[in-house]
């Protein structure tokens, strides 16, 4: 078992004819992923790497009984192509574009929750069941089946912490990058929840960033909800107030989302956190008594 | 994306919200005349993209020709919170009964724009928040429904009794959403909007923040930019496809990522050094983003070391390590670097730049412990 993707998941890429869109459909074709067919407006009956071209969702979920998506479109269109998918019926919809404007989302979301789409992102790397299903652009070959799931709303920091996991002995059930945007599909909740109710997870590891309050409010849900043991790290524990860290959703604004006040609200909840990313693994097998 | 508050009543007052009659000046003797024109008593405002103005005394109430004469040599050209104020706004005095507090943003929790309003206007709506957060009234606002009538009735109606206010405030709520909207703002905020001696209602602040990601689809609030200095070298940085931050202090850091570069930072401060800058360059092995890196990280006289860090994920350890060797042959660096590489060939990367016999370490906390080695070597 895993969350969300697996053996069964049945994959097409938006903007697949793009240079994002082709480079990284080679990718996950080649870690094992069924990617049954892409989508280019004015480009159906064409083929990338073996997969067939449509020119709308409908006509692929029609065409191919995918159940999952994922959108390399440009920003500017990238709230539109949510939408497509979520329309058509894709229950799993995971949104790598970067720089998707805040109000879109916003406006997106009513509809996304009316129709029971999930959607992660925008602005994620994705995510991975290892040996079973890579949806993103994740260095497929660092990971290792095992039993931590892991989230997190940054890209090579979490691939830092999953090859000191790997290279540990610490395989991991799924990883979920929920993307470093200010709103965004799944958070720590909703897939803490899936971890909780996944019987081949063990342990949970949670890597939260400054800016926000998602991570307070996961540590209260984590303290009422979440009987598995999970441990944290935070980057941005030496950000200044008002500056931008790469992520949109990386801001201390007016002395709120500091690390300082998540590290807190963690500890206050049970669970450890990281000074640094190299003490996960020793955390964790002291948690799993390995 | 920040703006002044000149700037963002104009843009208020496009939307036929009440604001202050008032006058930008550049010069003591443009507010002289300014204040002639607006009457006393009039309010002289420091323009600066920074909030704090009133506490640095980058605001003051001045009732005649000297009093606005001794202002404005104060307030123009002063520093506030590394802000040199350039430009003061003159405007009108008003008298009034009420403060009241008024602003949108995204709350990321609800996924929608939140209305905030408060009795408790005129102070900093943090300092409410933190000592009275009782008296912050928040509506979420459906994005489907946005500030329908009924919806800026509800909110009217929290704050006031009085008939003629509560349509004015209906009025101005449905005008204010509108200008959130149509603008991709983050932030709109009016603060103080007060209840004139006559009854009205009236901006006598407003601020505005926008969303960096919608600014390709608003280029007239793109226009409206005034990158500092500071800022100007980020802007640089992003169009070589680097996102670079100042900071104070001397460790110099280059990482792939944003997380890990907030990781490498914090790394850097956990041994006891201070990180020079925050820097993604971004996941390539590209040479010329690696010269361009250096070249900015350099740039910064404080820097005494340069710490890189990468990880190497799709991009793979031993394609970084020919890159980075290729940079760092094309550029002259003085000062000592400390390289970390791991990921995907990291022992082939390695192999690679210790033949090229470049510094190389094997861990994050290794690497802060020798960059902030080799940085007090120099100080002393």
């Amino acid at each position: 078992m895993s969350i969300l993707v697996n053996k069964n998941t049945r994959l097409l890429v938006q903007g697949i004819t793009g240079r994002d869109g082709g480079f990284h459909t080679k990718k996950m074709i080649d870690y094992g992923t069924n990617v049954v067919g892409g989508i280019s407006p004015g480009k159906g009956g064409q083929s990338v790497h073996g997969v067939p071209v449509y020119n709308t969702v409908a006509d692929a979920v029609k065409g191919t009984g995918a159940n999952t998506s994922i959108i390399f479109v440009p920003a500017a269109f990238a709230a539109d192509a949510v939408l497509e998918a979520s329309e058509a019926g894709v229950e799993l919809v995971i949104a790598i574009s970067e720089g998707v404007p805040t109000l879109d989302m916003v406006r997106i979301s009513p509809y996304l929750q009316k129709r029971g789409t999930k959607l992660i992102g925008a602005n994620c790397p994705g995510l991975i069941s290892p040996e079973e299903a890579m949806v993103g652009i994740l260095p497929g070959g660092i990971f290792k089946k095992g039993n931590i799931g892991l989230m997190s709303r940054s890209g090579t920091l979490t691939y830092e912490m999953v090859y000191q996991l790997s290279t540990n002995g610490l395989g991991q059930s799924t990883c979920v990058g929920i993307g470093g945007d200010p709103v965004a599909g799944l958070y720590y909740q909703e897939l803490l929840q899936m971890f909780e109710e996944d019987p081949e997870t063990e342990a949970i590891v949670l890597i939260g960033e400054i800016g926000g309050d998602a991570e307070e409010r996961a540590a209260n849900y984590i303290r009422e909800r979440i009987t598995k043991p999970v441990v944290s790290f935070i980057a941005g524990q030496t950000a200044p107030p008002g500056k931008r860290m790469g992520h949109a959703g990386a801001i201390i604004s007016s002395g709120t989302g500091t690390a300082a006040e998540k590290i807190l609200a963690f500890e206050s909840a049970g669970v450890q956190v990281a000074r640094q990313p190299a003490e996960i693994p020793e955390l964790l097998k002291k948690l799993l008594k390995y | 994306m920040k703006i002044h508050e000149y700037q963002a009543k104009e843009i208020l007052a496009r939307y036929e919200i009440p604001v202050t009659k008032e006058i930008l000046c550049y010069t003591v003797d443009e507010v002289q005349v300014a204040a002639g024109q607006l009457g006393f008593p009039c309010v002289v405002k420091a323009q600066v993209l920074t909030g704090g103005r009133g506490k640095a005394g980058g605001v003051k109430l001045v009732r005649n020709g000297e009093e606005a004469q001794t202002a404005a040599e104060k307030i123009i050209g002063m520093d506030i919170k590394g802000f040199t104020v350039e430009k003061v706004l003159v405007a009108q005095g008003v008298k009034f009964v009420n403060e009241i507090y008024v602003g949108i943003t995204i709350d990321r929790n609800t996924k929608s724009a939140v209305f905030m309003v408060s009795r408790e206007g005129g102070v900093e709506i943090e300092e409410v928040a933190h000592t009275n957060p009782d008296a912050i009234l928040k509506f979420t606002i459906d994005p489907d429904l946005g500030v329908a009538p009924f919806v800026a009735r509800k909110i009217a109606y929290a704050l006031f009794d009085d008939a003629k206010l509560v349509s004015q405030a209906t009025d101005l709520f449905k005008k204010l959403y509108k200008v959130f909207i149509e603008t991709d703002a983050s932030l709109v905020e009016i603060n103080p909007l007060v209840i004139t001696a006559d009854g009205n209602l009236l901006a006598l602040d407003g601020k505005m923040n926008f969303d960096d990601n919608a600014l390709f689809r608003q280029p007239a609030i793109l226009a409206l930019n005034e990158p500092s200095e500071d800022e100007k070298k980020e802007i640089e940085a992003k169009d070589k496809g680097l996102s670079y931050i100042r900071l104070d202090g001397s460790i110099g850091c280059m990482v792939n990522g944003a997380g890990l570069a907030m990781a490498t930072m914090d790394m850097i401060k956990l041994y006891g050094g201070e990180p020079a800058n925050f820097l993604d360059i971004g996941g390539s092995s590209n040479p010329q983003k690696v010269i361009d890196a250096m070249n900015l990280i350099i740039s910064d006289k404080n820097v005494r070391v340069v710490m890189i860090n990468i990880f190497g994920g799709i991009t793979r350890c031993d394609d970084v390590a020919k890159g980075l060797i290729a940079a760092l042959e094309q550029i002259k660096i003085t000062i000592p670097i400390v390289i970390r590489l791991s990921g995907t060939n990291s022992k082939e990367g390695l192999e690679i730049l210790k033949k090229a016999n470049l510094p190389i370490v094997e861990t994050m906390s290794e690497a802060a412990e020798k960059a902030i080695r080799l940085c007090e070597d120099i100080l002393l």
